[in-house]
């Protein structure tokens, strides 16, 4: 042993550390240093970046030093260090003699660690005599310091902890080797383990809800109890842990389903009477499959259907961004592997919204991530999920606001292509429960209850175990066995296991029959689990199927054929039973029915007032050429390319419209569109809305207006409004206050009458309604924030359009009414912050902006997008886009910027209602944020026929394009402002890259 | 012109290729559709198949390797696969290349293709000399998808024809192509092995065109090469995707375009699939 200082002792295992060349740069090293030096670490005069990894004992040295070269190192670029188990590596005693500092990050033991696993088992193909232990692997930073200066171990591990690993899943050493080299360990409680329940009074059962972590109200409690009365038994633990996950908010939806006194109005059903109505009232026959799978189904071309589900990962994301939202793309890609007998992944949506990345660190509240270190996070998570599976991101948003910073929200999307006959799932008694993809772990215990919960300052700690990490080669690995098995049709049902594991994968599968299942044979990353730990786990990457016994062995066999574990784990019977077994010993047993229907209903209280502010009418602008600068370069408005450019969005080949367009590929599209089968010209439109900002003064108006704007979106491409299906995505404060349950309501309320106006159906959704954040005595709610994403059929891709500029000399129309809308506005808060008003606001929580927020005029409206629609389908227009942020002007210049082209507008001649007296009419024609409202670019030569099928619509010529690059906007004879395109593009691409 | 050749050599009017995934594969599927545009009959095979019967390959005249994250892309691009590859396939690769098959490995494929040492000769592929060849990851340290221009170099490459110029997307975070030494891309230039480059269509008359700017070369990549081939001209890597611009519509900027009728990089896949025709010699005779 040659360690000599204390913590220098190695792991007992091979260690083999990897660098890289000297004579090679270290673009690695030196983003590392960027990372530290933001978080106000400095010190380091350089950083050099290395990989470790550690394997068992059990090998001889020629094996390591083998597998290091043929396998970890690369020769032209990288050398290796080889240290024995125990012994101190070369490079950390080269450090200690040079007064450089080692950081190493480390996963926690029993972390996700796929490149640990994918070597494994590649060792254990490779050499059939290889050690079972394991491969474990680490980062290592090498902070030289400055001259003369010494580099205090302390100070780094408080930057490193910033700004490299996250504590609630990684280890970070700071000038110490001793790297964990084991397994997690565990407190085997394997068998039935009984819980004291019938005794207890209300408070001992609202305190075994709290200690369990079960999230059950004291009314559910009491339920419960009365059940185990009748039983005149107690409940396992385990049957207390299903009951818990089945009946969480995040799987039973409890506030859209409950009873609601909404100011003397009785609603039974929040959910059924808003949502479903529409749905039903709608009656479209291209809707093939709504609200009951794990997405909504609607027909497509050539014997193919589509289906779209998007999902939120909001609270993991909040403690871990990058595993938060990796796992958020896995989970929902799942869901569209598991609808019907399974759907094809062909597009991912994904939108954030978060705080402002410039906070001012003095403003973050304790516990909270920094909002830029939290969107590098997400984006990064997305991108390595999604990109490894082979999906490409097509389409998404990100949305700031200060009332994020706690309580972030990350929502992805998954579009996919399931075969008509393939929709319908059934489960038969007798058919074998089968467990595919990953194995089961510790990880995220306890997340489908932990989702229905108040993020804490201290949730970090609390919470850790329902973190979890992914692995998307497991589950693309998976889901290349699970389509060519559904190809082979042999299985009749498949459901992902999401939230609450097994317990709730197999208790919905078996919900109409019963299931019988051995814990025994659920395979497990490491030994040490309970058996309700094993039932509860939400591992990811498993899926679970229903098999005809004749199946099963062919089944098994295509899924090893490609090294993915698949196993019987029990049945489906027809006792009606959920009957749960370890090694034969029943350890749990409970009722469909009460599991399924016995959740009591509690009637919630709801109320709305409207909030008192005063309307301060669209101030004049006093230089339009700066304010239009200005809100390009807002962060909601500005170019989100240095995220989009990390997601592989042509993977697959279907890409019709992508995310940029124009000649420089700068021009930022409404909508995405995708051409999913060969020999089809058919294509699929996926576009977004959501207007945060007019939340909190207007939910009934804000809701109308994101669904307007997930339509605009898909018209602009070419999407057909009389084709288009949409999902709701609520993100709410916490729904137990009666305010937060009153704007839900409302909201609620308009997307029935929103759905119904627009004859456009929801097929599917997703709540999450305890978005706040606790620190000290404080709460800080979210603003109601609903994302509407739509789904179009283009009739034919050859029409598709996009929104930049294509020729000088074309006319520019603008379509729909303008009306003094700026309640919420950027302009608004442009101008307001322009006259000193938000000079001594709260960072967290700044004043509302009055004045009337967009409403869209559910008549008018969908004529109008049914008029455009028709334009653009007998090509007629060149380009479009919706003006929405920022309104007209920053339409246009969004247009010009993306053409490479000029434009000359005149804002008097833009469509207009009678204005109030406090509303500056140039700035309201310029800026408003009305609905339903495009700048339409049409060739001279079309110019009749494009007027023709907008007849009796508002819509005006307002200008043309021009050859001179530069942006002109008129108000009558008086040149407003006058902007070249190279001031654009600053404006837009200027801000935060990441 | 591909079923001419392929019946003045008397054998079946349809190439066949395979296209090799393994766990990770992604791009697997629209590779074979640019194949069978190109007139080859595709075939997706998973690597166990092909390490349990290697006979397979005497069935192809041509083998694709196709992008994605192979394994991950875990410890490095390509390195798992390739590592299985240079284990168990070694010699029946060899052999392939040497009785006249065609090997195109894209994006992933290429990074597996360098890893096995296929470019760069039998010798390396065998592990008898170290490989001299790596692509590492991009100078912006990060995952880029974007549209680019490439340039066909006059080089060995039996299946391009130099001077054309194909738009095509890229999608990698490793694609910056280094060498051991500059012998090693001496040796490139003098065997015509620089098959492609990025080119800038915004550049000057006269500039070099072994210096592009970001992004035009998207990578940083020496000398903005963006494929290499190996000395037969059989084998060729690349980064860029040509299988994603093989349709009128994959073209970012096909709403500002007429008169085109079908994708740039169609013309890649039919010159790989007419090749492999009239160069393959049957493995048994």
């Amino acid at each position: 042993m040659s360690a000599s200082v204390a913590g220098a002792a190695g792991p007992q295992a091979w260690r083999i550390e990897v660098f890289r060349r000297p004579d090679r740069d270290d673009s690695e090293g030196a983003s590392v240093q960027r990372g530290l030096a933001e978080c106000g670490y400095a010190e380091p005069a350089s950083v050099r970046s290395g990989r470790g990894y550690l394997l068992s004992p059990e090998w001889s040295r020629g094996d390591a030093e083998r597998i290091a070269e043929t396998l970890l190192c690369d020769p032209v670029l990288e050398h290796a260090s080889v240290t024995a188990p125990g012994e101190e590596p070369p490079a950390a005693r080269d450090a200690r003699g040079a007064g450089k500092l080692r950081l190493l990050v480390a996963p926690r033991p029993g972390v996700m660690d796929p490149v640990a696993l994918t070597l494994d088992a590649l060792l254990a193909r490779a050499l059939p005599a290889a050690p079972s232990a394991r491969v474990a692997t680490f980062k290592i930073f090498e902070l030289a310091p400055r001259a003369g200066a010494k580099l205090s171990s302390a100070a780094a591990a408080e930057a490193g902890k910033r700004a490299l690993a996250n504590e609630t899943i990684e280890l970070l050493l700071a000038g110490r080797e001793d790297l964990p080299y084991r397994a997690p360990s565990g407190h085997a409680q394997r068998g039935r383990v009984e819980v004291a329940l019938l005794g207890l009074g209300d408070a001992g059962l609202e305190d075994l809800s709290k200690r369990g972590q079960l999230s059950l109200t004291l009314l559910e409690m009491q339920s419960i109890q009365r059940h185990y009365r009748e039983l005149g038994r107690e409940p396992s633990a385990l049957e207390l842990e299903t009951l818990a996950q089945t009946w969480s908010e995040h799987c039973k939806h409890k506030t859209f389903t409950s009873p609601i006194d909404f100011h003397g109005e009785r609603i039974e059903n929040l959910f059924k009477s808003t949502i479903v109505r529409a749905t039903k009232e709608l009656a479209k026959d291209w809707c093939v499959s709504v609200f009951h799978d794990n997405a909504g189904v609607i027909s497509f071309d050539q014997g193919q259907d589509l289906c779209l589900k998007v999902e939120t990962h909001n609270h993991p994301s909040a403690i871990d961004p990058y595993g938060g939202a990796g796992t958020g793309v896995g989970g929902v890609v799942r869901d569209i592997l598991g609808a019907g007998l399974g759907a094809r992944p062909i597009a991912n949506t994904d939108a954030f919204f978060v705080g402002p990345s410039d906070l001012p660190d003095a403003a973050l509240p304790k516990g909270c991530l920094h909002p830029r270190r939290i969107l590098r996070g997400v984006v990064a998570g997305v991108r390595d999920y999604g990109n490894r599976m082979g999906i490409p991101t097509v389409n998404g948003g990100v949305w700031f606001d200060p009332r994020y910073v706690g309580n972030p929200l990350v929502y992805c999307g998954t579009l996919g292509l399931i075969p008509h006959e393939r929709v319908h799932k059934e489960v038969r008694p007798g058919d074998v429960i089968v467990a595919a993809g990953g194995r089961t772990g510790r990880d995220g215990i306890h997340g489908a209850t932990f989702s229905s919960l108040e993020l804490t300052e201290d949730s970090d700690v609390e919470s850790s175990s329902a973190v979890q990490i992914g692995n998307p080669i497991e589950e693309k690995r998976c889901m290349d066995c699970l389509l060519a098995a559904r190809d082979r049709g042999l299985y009749r049902a498949v459901t992902d296991c999401g939230a609450g594991g097994f317990s709730s994968a197999i208790g919905e599968l078996g919900s109409e029959c019963g299931a019988d299942v051995d814990l025994a044979n659920a395979p497990l990353k490491y030994p040490g689990l309970s058996s309700h730990e094993i039932w509860i786990s939400e591992a990811q990457e498993r899926m679970v199927l229903a098999v005809p016994p004749e199946h099963v062995d062919a089944l098994l066999a295509l899924f090893r054929s490609e090294d993915v574990e698949a196993t019987a784990i029990g049945r489906f019977t027809d006792t009606h039973r959920l009957v749960v077994r370890d090694a034969g010993v029943v350890v749990g047993e409970l009722d469909m029915k009460f599991l399924h229907d016995g959740l009591p209903r509690a009637l919630q209280m709801a109320t709305h007032a409207a909030p008192r502010i005063a309307d301060p009418g669209v101030p004049k602008c006093t230089d339009v050429g700066a304010a239009l600068l200005a809100l390009l370069a807002e962060p909601n408005v500005a170019s989100k390319e240095w995220i989009v450019r990390q997601y592989d969005h042509e993977v697959q080949g279907m890409s019709v419209v992508k995310p940029f367009c124009g000649p420089r590929a700068s021009g930022p599209s409404d909508a995405a569109v995708l051409q999913p089968l060969a020999a089809s010209n058919k294509g699929a439109a996926l576009a977004l809305g959501a207007c945060p900002r007019y939340g909190l003064l207007d939910p009934h108006a804000m809701a109308l207006a994101a669904i307007d704007e997930a339509l605009r979106n898909a018209v602009c491409v070419g999407g057909d409004p009389a084709r288009t299906a949409i999902l709701d995505n609520f993100s709410w404060g916490n729904c137990k206050k009666p305010d937060r349950l009153g704007s839900l309501v409302l909201a609620a309320k308009a997307c029935y009458e929103g759905a119904k106006a627009y004859g456009t159906p929801f097929i599917s959704g997703k709540d999450s309604l305890n978005n706040e954040y606790r620190v000290g005595d404080r709460t800080i709610a979210i603003p109601p924030t609903l994302l509407v994403s739509a789904l179009s059929i283009v009739p034919d891709v050859a029409r598709a359009q996009t929104m930049d500029l294509k020729r000088a000399g074309n006319l520019l129309y603008f379509v729909g009414i303008t009306r003094a809308e700026l309640g919420g506005s950027l302009y608004l808060e442009h101008a307001l912050a322009r006259a000193g008003g938000a000079a001594n606001s709260d960072p967290l929580a700044p004043p509302l902006l009055g004045g009337a927020v967009p409403r869209p005029d559910l008549e008018e409206a969908p004529r109008v997008l049914a008029a455009l629609h028709a334009a653009i389908s007998a090509g007629l227009v060149a380009s479009c886009h919706d003006a929405s942020e920022g309104g007209l002007a920053v339409a246009a210049a969004e247009m010009a910027l993306a053409g490479r082209l000029g434009a000359r507008i005149d804002a008097a001649l833009v469509p207009c209602a009678s204005l109030p007296a406090n509303a500056d009419p140039l700035a309201t024609r310029l800026f408003s944020e009305s609905c339903t409202r495009f700048v339409v670019e049409v060739d001279p030569a079309h110019a009749a026929a494009f007027e023709q099928k907008l007849a009796g619509r508002a819509c005006a010529k307002i200008g043309a394009v021009t050859a001179d690059a530069r942006l002109s906007i008129h108000d009558g004879p008086r040149v407003a402002a006058e902007l070249a395109l190279g001031a654009l593009d600053q404006a837009f691409h200027g801000g935060f890259h990441g | 012109m591909s079923a001419t050749l392929a019946n003045r050599t008397g054998r079946s009017t349809l190439a066949r290729a395979l296209v090799l995934r393994a766990a990770g594969t992604n791009c697997d599927r629209e590779a074979v559709l640019a194949l069978e545009l190109a007139g080859a009959r595709a075939e997706l095979l998973h690597l166990y198949r092909l390490l349990e019967q290697p006979a397979r390959l005497d069935e192809a005249e041509v083998l694709v390797l196709p992008g994605g994250f192979s394994y991950g892309d875990y410890v490095a691009a390509g390195r798992l696969f390739a590592h299985e590859l240079r284990q168990r396939l070694a010699d029946a690769l060899v052999g392939f290349v040497a009785r006249g098959g065609c090997v195109l490995g894209i994006c992933n494929g290429f990074q597996v293709l360098v890893e096995t040492g296929l470019l760069e000769g039998p010798a390396v592929a065998r592990g008898e000399r170290p490989r001299a060849l790596a692509l590492e990851n991009n100078a912006s340290n990060q995952f880029e998808c974007r549209w680019v221009l490439l340039e066909t170099l006059p080089s060995a490459c039996a299946f391009l024809e130099p001077g054309e110029r194909i738009p095509v997307p890229v999608a990698h975070g490793e694609g910056r192509l280094a060498v051991r030494d500059a012998a090693t891309l001496a040796a490139l230039y003098q065997h015509k092995q620089v098959a492609l480059r990025y080119v800038d269509p915004d550049a000057a008359a006269g500039a070099d065109p072994k210096r592009v700017p970001y992004p035009a070369c998207p990578n940083g990549s020496l000398d903005a090469i963006a494929g290499v081939c190996d000395a037969t001209g059989r084998v060729l890597g690349l980064m860029p995707h040509p299988e994603r611009n093989v349709r009128v519509f994959h073209h970012p900027q096909w709403t500002r375009m007429s008169g085109r009728r079908e994708g740039e990089g169609l013309r890649v896949f039919r010159r790989l699939v007419a090749c492999a025709q009239s160069s393959i010699t049957p493995a048994r005779v």
